[in-house]
Formats: structure tokens, C-alpha cells, sequence
């Protein structure tokens, strides 16, 4: 057992070193940091975007964006070990390229697995770069964690072109609003079982008839919108698979979760226990008190946790394996922590714990925004119930729960 | 970067996974726990034949000469087994003691009898509630003998020498005493897990030889403690494993409503949470683990994060194993009560949660400072 870098290893992150050194904007690293859990858009000393873009251009002039993807799309061409010593010295920049997290994360490997060549030199190169902001355009009002009862229609145009028509609503998501491009589900065949009758397109977010409206979000900030679909005619060739096929196409990248886990996951703790470690109580530093200790020690170990469950996954990569299943606890522990972690915050603070101005409040307001951003991450990307049915199911191994509408011809279920 | 066992020690995990299921089945533990015997000799004696005593006794001394990432493997199979013998106390407690402050003729005359099992050795230091310290313990010194009491004593009974934390004048300090001898008396005492038997041990004039330097026992005791810890924490996490796959076999064979008991969510979602703190425990473990065979700065830290996520795993997969087994799983027969009393016998074994959270707390706070 060892922490250490094999000799190749520690010469590319001396390398990544001296490149973050000379390249980073440290100038955004205070706001970064105080904005833990609430992205970019905490960022208030210069426009988030454009930050986001100048930061993810900069890394893709060295190869360090999207670093293991292949050279010939605008990757660094890097091994999946090199991905992960980036990550971990990118560290709190990384939180700058979070609008790109979709593209990369999910948008952009099924454009490699199931694009043509054309498509990927036209659309991979300015994803990677961060010149084109990609939107996943799969959640609508009546399908989230049931996702494959979504009602957006894909229609051949009866003009005999071979141009798909897509008429509904998708809601939720996410950089909608500045996105170029979105990868779409749509449902193509009513009359098959809910998984069978979808299918993948791409399309061009300014193409006529999309209608993007903000959604305001609880916290007062927008990140997510309603995307509205009147007559938009999508080519066939931006079709991804057959038609039918795009349950499978969609489940592309649940494939590759397993090899891009976070090196880095920011829980809250740091900035707990630096908080509680400035304060008095009253009896003496706060630290030393029981209660707190507690806490402090129950949420500390969940962290350590999360941080050694992924050395371990990062430690198979590097013998060149799969990493086991152990990973798919990460965001469901991480979530509930920053929930944790806030509330315990402000109370902290007493009556003062309601003060939002950064001037007037503990640490900048930095927990007031992350208890107000935290009940997102227990939904985005799966609840916090789903993850337990998926633990349950593919890592326990205990049944599915019963599904009323399977095999029934999605027209004919009822709700 | 390699966070992961050898491919050896990996083979070692899977030859002692083999040898005790054979040696090991639940009736070993409950044959002490209805009071038949007080420890599985026969196991005792194949574990040392296997090595498994020693492993972390260097070989002029008779054991094996082998690392802490071994005894961590070991630990780990011995938790998943609830294997009923004095394994932690004379493995993890005396040897370890023996080898951190032993004079050289201490560790000539113990350390071979250790490795072989013909000697058990324990640790004698909790005297009744409460954490000890300078000034909280009734047993001392006195012209050279020892006075007092200890209680609860892991082992007590079967021990053949005991490390006692004693009073010298204004000092605390170690000493080893041989238990046969004069002056001392031993009774059991029953526990919330008499799988593992405990007894009170009272010292009325005991002669005693000190274990290192006069004064030492509080940094010698907490060193001990931290490496402890780890191998405590894989013994948990064994516990912790072995008690949720015992919930999903039960729940993937039991029915009620028509169906299997696991494809109701309120069944799968506390299998869940199991998984998951069983999984950050192991992780854990394993920085304990990287800590204790490096003997890395960051040990209070690992041992402390290790030992108090092993702890929730083990209480919470027990509890809940219980739970999901419904009536059956409060009965005597059938073995959850096992874990459910070992996992709470644990959690105090070496100091409360409490303790632990206070120690890491403590070295968070010297590392932040450092
Ligand atoms: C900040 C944010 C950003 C998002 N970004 C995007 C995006 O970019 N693109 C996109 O497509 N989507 C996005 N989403 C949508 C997200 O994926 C869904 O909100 C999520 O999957 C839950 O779906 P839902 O909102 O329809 O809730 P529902 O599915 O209606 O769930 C409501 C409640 O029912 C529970 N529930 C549902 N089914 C089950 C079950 N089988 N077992 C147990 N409990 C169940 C849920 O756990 C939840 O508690 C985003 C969401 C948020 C909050």
C-alpha cells in the first residue's frame, strides 16, 4: 500500500504543476473557495461564463482540457491515471468548468460512441475547448427519476425527407440558456413498452422552434429552464443510434461513470472545521466543546471516507482495472453532508445565522448559500432514493421494485 | 499509487477466509457464549500452527516476521468469523506492547510463547467508568508489589501475563505480571458478550516487573492504542460485512406479501445504508492500514478516522441485520444477537466513540496547526 506516483507519474504532475502555476487564475481562488457548493455561480468579481470559457480554452491550449480524450478531438491524448492527477491538481479551478460538466461528463462520450466521424471533428473539438456549451435535454415534467416515461414526440415529417419532428417539453435543464448544442431523448414510438420506443438526436439550440425559459431556483439563482419544442425539425443525420435504440444510447455513459469518478469531492468539512476552529463558545474555544466535537467527528470520517473510497477506485485505474461498484455511494454521502454541515453552520451563528451579505455574515455567506443550495444535490443527477434502489439493486443485488407499467404499450399506461 | 492489499496479502486473506470457515463456524463463538468453554483452544492452537500469532513477530523471536497490512487482513477475517479467542488482546495489546517497550529479556521470554500460543497476554488498564489518567487509578505500586484492581479485563481469565497501567508514586506506569502467581485473583464477570469472556482482576501485593521506563504508561498506552485501533477497525469491518450479507441472504429468501421481504424499498434502502457505511468504514480502514505499516505522522488521524467509522458500520449493520430479520433475528438461535453483542462489545473494547472522537478531533487540530 503507498500513496506513491510511479516515476512517469510524478514527472507529469511536476509538469501539471509548473502549467497550473504559470496558467491558473488564482486571482478567482478566495471567491472559488468561499462559493463551495454553489459553482460558478457564486462567482461575483467577474461574469461566470466568460471565466468559465477563458479557463477551459487556456487548458485545452496545454491538452489539459478533457485530458484523457484523444488528441485528434481536442483531448491531451493523457491515460486515465493522468486524467486523475490533473483532477487532483486543478483542484478548486476545476469548479470553474462546471457549466462544461454535462458536455463532458455525459454529452460528449455519446458523441464518441455513437457519432459519426464527421460530426465528431465538426462538434468534439469546441466542446473540449469550451467555445460550445452542451445541455442535457432528457428530464420533463412527467419523467425524472422514472425518465423513461418522458412524452416528447419524435415524428418522421410527413414531407418524406427523413427530418425528425420534435414537439414537447423537457424542464430542468441545466445551462440551457447559454448552451450551442443539447443531446435530446425523445419518444419516436408510442405504441412499444416505455424503454423501447426512444430515440437520441443532437440538435442546434438555436434551431427554430426551441424556446428556452429560465426557471428561477430556489435559491434565487438561474441554472435551469424549461426548454420548449414546437415543429423542430431535427436532421436524421443527428440521430444517435436507431430509432428505438436511445434508452441504450442514453445508458452510454452510466458505462463511463465508473472511469471518470471525481478525484476531488468538496463536502464542506474543511470549511466547517476551519469555521468552528475561529470560534468561541461559551465556555472557551467551541472546539473543545462535546457536542461539537461530535459532529465534527462523525461528518470528518464520512469525508476521509469519501476521499479514500476514491483513492481506491483511482488506485484500480492505475493497475489498469475497472474500479468496483463502490464508488456510486460518492454524491448520495456527499449531499446529505453539505446539508449537514450548513444547517449546523448557521446555527453556529446564532441569530446572526440568517445574514446573507458576505460583509455581514460568518465566512462570507458561504454556508448561508450552500444551505440553500444543498437540497439540489440530493435530486440532480438521480435522488438520493434512486441511488439507494441502485445500491440496493446492482450492488446488493436484491430485486427490482415491481413495475406496474412493464412490457405495456407506453400508450396504454395509465397516469 | 497502489490503496490496495497486495496480491499476497490478498492470497493470505482468502487461505485464513478458508481455514476458518472451516475451524470457525458460528458454534465456535457460541460455545463460549452459552459458557461451555471459555475460549476455542483448538482454534487457538491452529492459528498459531498457521502462523497467524506471529505475524507481526519478527522472526529471531519465533513469529513471522511479516507486516501490520498482514495482521490487518487477518483482523478483518477474524471480525467477519466473531472468531472466539484471545486474538486482539494477545496480538494486538501484548504483543504489540512487548515489542514497543519490552527489554530485551521481556520479549526473549514472551515473545516465542506468544507467537506459539502457549502464552496469552492481555492488557489490565480500565478500572471502572470513566477514561483513565494520572491520578485515576486505584492499582499501584507499593515496596515493589502491586495493589488494586482492574476491571473489566479482556481475557482476564485465561491470560498467562498481563500489561497493567498502575500508580508509581506520582507517576503511571507499565507493568507485566505474570498471572499465575501470588497475590492476584481473577473472576469472570458477565458481559453484553460473554462470546468474549471478560473478569475482574484484583492485585493484593502481586509481584510485577515494569515495561519500559517509569512514567511511560500514558504515551506508551496511546501509541499502543492508535495501532490497536486500526486492527479493532478491521475486526468491525469484518463484523460489519458479515452482518449485511447475513441481512441480504435473508432478505432475498424470505417473503411476506407475496414477495421478497428485499424488493419492499424500506428493506433495500436499509441495506443501502449499510453498504454505505460499510464502505466508507473500509475505506477508512485502509488509510488505517497505510498508516499503521508506514508508521506515517498521519497514524492519529488514520486510526482515529478508521476506528470511529468501523464503529458506526458495525453498530448500524448490526442493528439493522436484526432488523430485517424481524422476530427471527431476536432469537437466541439465530446468530444476529452474535454480531449485535460483538459489535457493541467493540465499540468499547478500546475506549468509547467518545474517546475516539476526542483523539481525532485533537490530531485534526495538531495537524492543521503542524
Ligand atoms: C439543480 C438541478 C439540475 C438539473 N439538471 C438537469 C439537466 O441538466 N438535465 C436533465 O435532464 N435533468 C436535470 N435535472 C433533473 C433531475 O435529473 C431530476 O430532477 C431528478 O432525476 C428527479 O426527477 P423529478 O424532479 O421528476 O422528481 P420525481 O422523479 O418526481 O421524484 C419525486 C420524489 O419521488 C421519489 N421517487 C421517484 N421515483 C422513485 C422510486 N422508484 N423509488 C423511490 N422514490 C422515488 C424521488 O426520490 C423524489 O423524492 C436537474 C435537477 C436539479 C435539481
Amino acid at each position: 500500500m503507498n500513496f506513491d506516483d510511479t516515476p512517469e507519474q510524478s514527472a507529469f504532475r511536476a509538469r501539471v504543476r509548473t502549467w497550473l502555476d504559470a496558467n491558473a487564475p488564482k486571482h478567482l481562488e478566495p471567491e472559488l473557495r468561499s462559493a463551495i457548493g454553489t459553482g460558478i455561480s457564486g462567482l461575483k468579481s467577474v461574469d461566470p461564463i466568460e471565466a468559465a470559457k477563458a479557463w477551459q480554452a487556456r487548458k485545452a491550449s496545454a491538452g489539459y482540457a478533457c485530458p484523457s480524450w484523444p488528441r485528434e478531438f481536442g483531448g491531451g491524448g493523457h491515460s486515465a491515471i493522468e486524467r486523475v492527477i490533473w483532477q487532483q491538481e486543478e483542484g478548486i479551478f476545476a469548479q470553474l468548468s462546471g457549466i462544461f460538466s454535462l458536455g463532458h461528463g455525459m454529452c460528449g462520450p455519446t458523441l464518441m460512441a455513437w457519432a459519426n466521424e464527421e460530426q465528431k471533428q465538426r462538434f468534439i473539438p469546441p466542446m473540449v475547448t469550451g467555445e460550445e456549451i452542451w445541455c442535457q435535454l432528457f428530464s420533463e415534467p412527467c419523467a425524472g427519476s422514472d425518465l423513461a416515461g418522458l412524452r416528447t414526440r419524435a415524428e418522421l415529417a410527413p414531407d418524406g425527407s427523413g427530418d425528425w419532428i420534435i414537439n414537447g417539453q423537457k424542464i430542468w435543464t441545466s445551462a440551457a440558456h447559454v448552451a450551442d448544442h443539447g443531446l435530446l431523448i425523445a419518444r419516436s414510438d408510442p405504441a412499444v413498452a416505455k424503454h423501447k420506443g426512444l430515440t437520441m438526436f443532437f440538435l442546434d439550440m438555436k434551431s427554430p422552434g426551441v424556446e428556452v425559459r429560465p426557471i428561477r431556483q430556489a435559491n434565487g439563482h438561474n441554472g435551469f429552464n424549461e426548454v420548449y419544442f414546437t415543429d423542430v425539425r431535427i436532421p436524421d443525420a443527428q440521430r444517435l443510434g436507431a430509432p428505438g435504440q436511445g434508452w441504450e444510447v442514453s445508458l452510454t455513459t452510466l458505462m463511463n461513470e465508473r472511469m471518470t469518478i471525481g478525484a476531488t469531492i468538496v463536502t464542506g468539512f474543511d470549511q466547517i472545521f476551519s469555521l468552528v476552529c475561529a470560534m468561541e463558545g461559551e465556555n472557551g474555544p467551541l472546539v473543545e466543546d462535546r457536542a461539537v466535537r461530535s459532529k465534527l467527528a462523525s461528518w470528518a470520517v464520512r469525508d476521509s471516507g469519501l476521499k479514500y473510497t476514491s483513492m481506491r477506485a483511482i488506485s484500480a485505474i492505475a493497475r489498469g482495472e475497472i474500479p468496483g461498484p463502490e464508488n456510486s455511494i460518492g454524491k448520495l454521502v456527499a449531499a446529505s453532508l453539505h446539508q449537514e454541515i450548513a444547517t449546523f453552520a448557521l446555527d453556529l451563528q446564532g441569530e446572526a445565522g440568517i445574514l446573507t451579505n458576505p460583509d455581514l455574515s460568518a465566512a462570507k455567506g458561504q454556508f448561508q448559500a450552500m444551505i440553500m443550495r444543498s437540497p439540489a444535490m440530493r435530486i440532480e443527477g438521480g435522488t438520493d432514493e434512486i441511488l439507494r434502489n441502485i445500491i440496493a439493486e446492482r450492488v446488493l443485488g436484491l430485486p427490482g421494485d415491481i413495475r406496474v407499467d412493464k412490457n405495456v404499450p407506453f400508450n396504454q399506461i395509465e397516469g | 499509487m497502489n490503496f490496495e492489499f497486495s496480491a499476497e496479502q490478498l492470497q493470505l486473506r482468502d487461505t485464513a477466509r478458508r481455514f476458518l470457515a472451516d475451524k470457525c463456524p458460528p458454534a465456535a463463538a457460541r460455545a463460549v457464549l452459552d459458557g461451555k468453554v471459555d475460549h476455542d483452544a483448538a482454534l487457538w492452537q491452529g492459528l498459531a500452527e498457521m502462523g497467524f500469532l506471529g505475524v507481526t513477530i519478527p522472526e529471531a523471536y519465533g513469529g513471522l516476521g511479516l507486516g501490520h497490512l498482514e495482521l490487518c487482513v487477518l483482523a478483518e477475517e477474524m471480525g467477519r468469523t466473531l472468531a472466539p479467542v484471545p486474538f486482539s488482546s494477545s496480538v494486538y495489546l501484548a504483543t504489540e506492547l512487548l515489542l514497543s517497550a519490552g527489554s530485551e529479556t521481556q520479549k526473549q521470554h514472551w515473545l516465542p510463547r506468544l507467537a506459539s500460543g502457549s502464552a496469552i497476554g492481555t492488557l489490565a488498564h480500565a478500572e471502572a467508568t470513566g477514561a483513565v489518567s494520572n491520578g485515576s487509578l486505584t492499582t499501584h505500586l507499593e515496596h515493589g508489589r502491586l495493589y488494586g484492581q482492574k476491571l473489566p479485563v479482556p481475557d482476564g481469565e485465561i491470560a498467562d501475563f498481563a500489561v497493567v497501567t498502575a500508580q508509581e508514586g506520582d507517576d503511571l506506569s507499565l507493568f507485566l505480571l505474570d498471572l499465575s502467581g501470588a497475590g492476584v485473583t481473577r473472576e469472570a464477570v458477565s458481559t453484553i458478550d460473554p462470546s468474549r469472556r471478560h473478569a475482574r482482576i484484583a492485585f493484593s501485593g502481586a509481584s510485577a516487573e515494569p515495561l519500559g521506563e517509569r512514567g511511560n504508561a500514558i504515551a506508551q498506552i496511546s501509541a499502543v492504542q492508535d495501532r490497536a485501533a486500526v486492527l479493532f477497525a478491521f475486526e468491525q469491518l469484518g463484523g460489519a460485512d458479515r452482518a449485511l450479507e447475513m441481512a441480504r441472504d435473508y432478505a432475498l429468501e424470505r417473503k411476506a406479501f407475496g414477495r421478497q421481504i428485499g424488493s419492499f424499498q424500506a428493506i433495500k434502502h436499509l441495506l443501502a445504508n449499510m453498504y454505505v457505511a460499510a464502505t466508507l468504514a473500509r475505506s477508512n480502514c485502509y488509510y488505517g492500514a497505510w498508516a499503521l505499516s508506514t508508521e506515517a505522522p498521519e497514524l492519529p488521524v488514520a486510526a482515529a478516522s478508521a476506528r470511529i467509522s468501523a464503529t458506526q458500520a458495525y453498530q448500524l449493520c448490526a442493528k439493522d441485520a436484526i432488523e430485517v430479520h424481524g422476530g427471527m433475528g431476536f432469537t437466541w438461535e439465530f446468530d444476529c444477537h452474535l454480531h449485535y453483542r460483538r459489535s457493541n462489545l467493540l465499540a468499547l473494547a478500546l475506549g468509547s466513540l467518545s474517546l475516539w472522537e476526542d483523539r481525532l478531533i485533537d490530531a485534526l487540530r495538531q495537524s492543521q496547526a503542524a
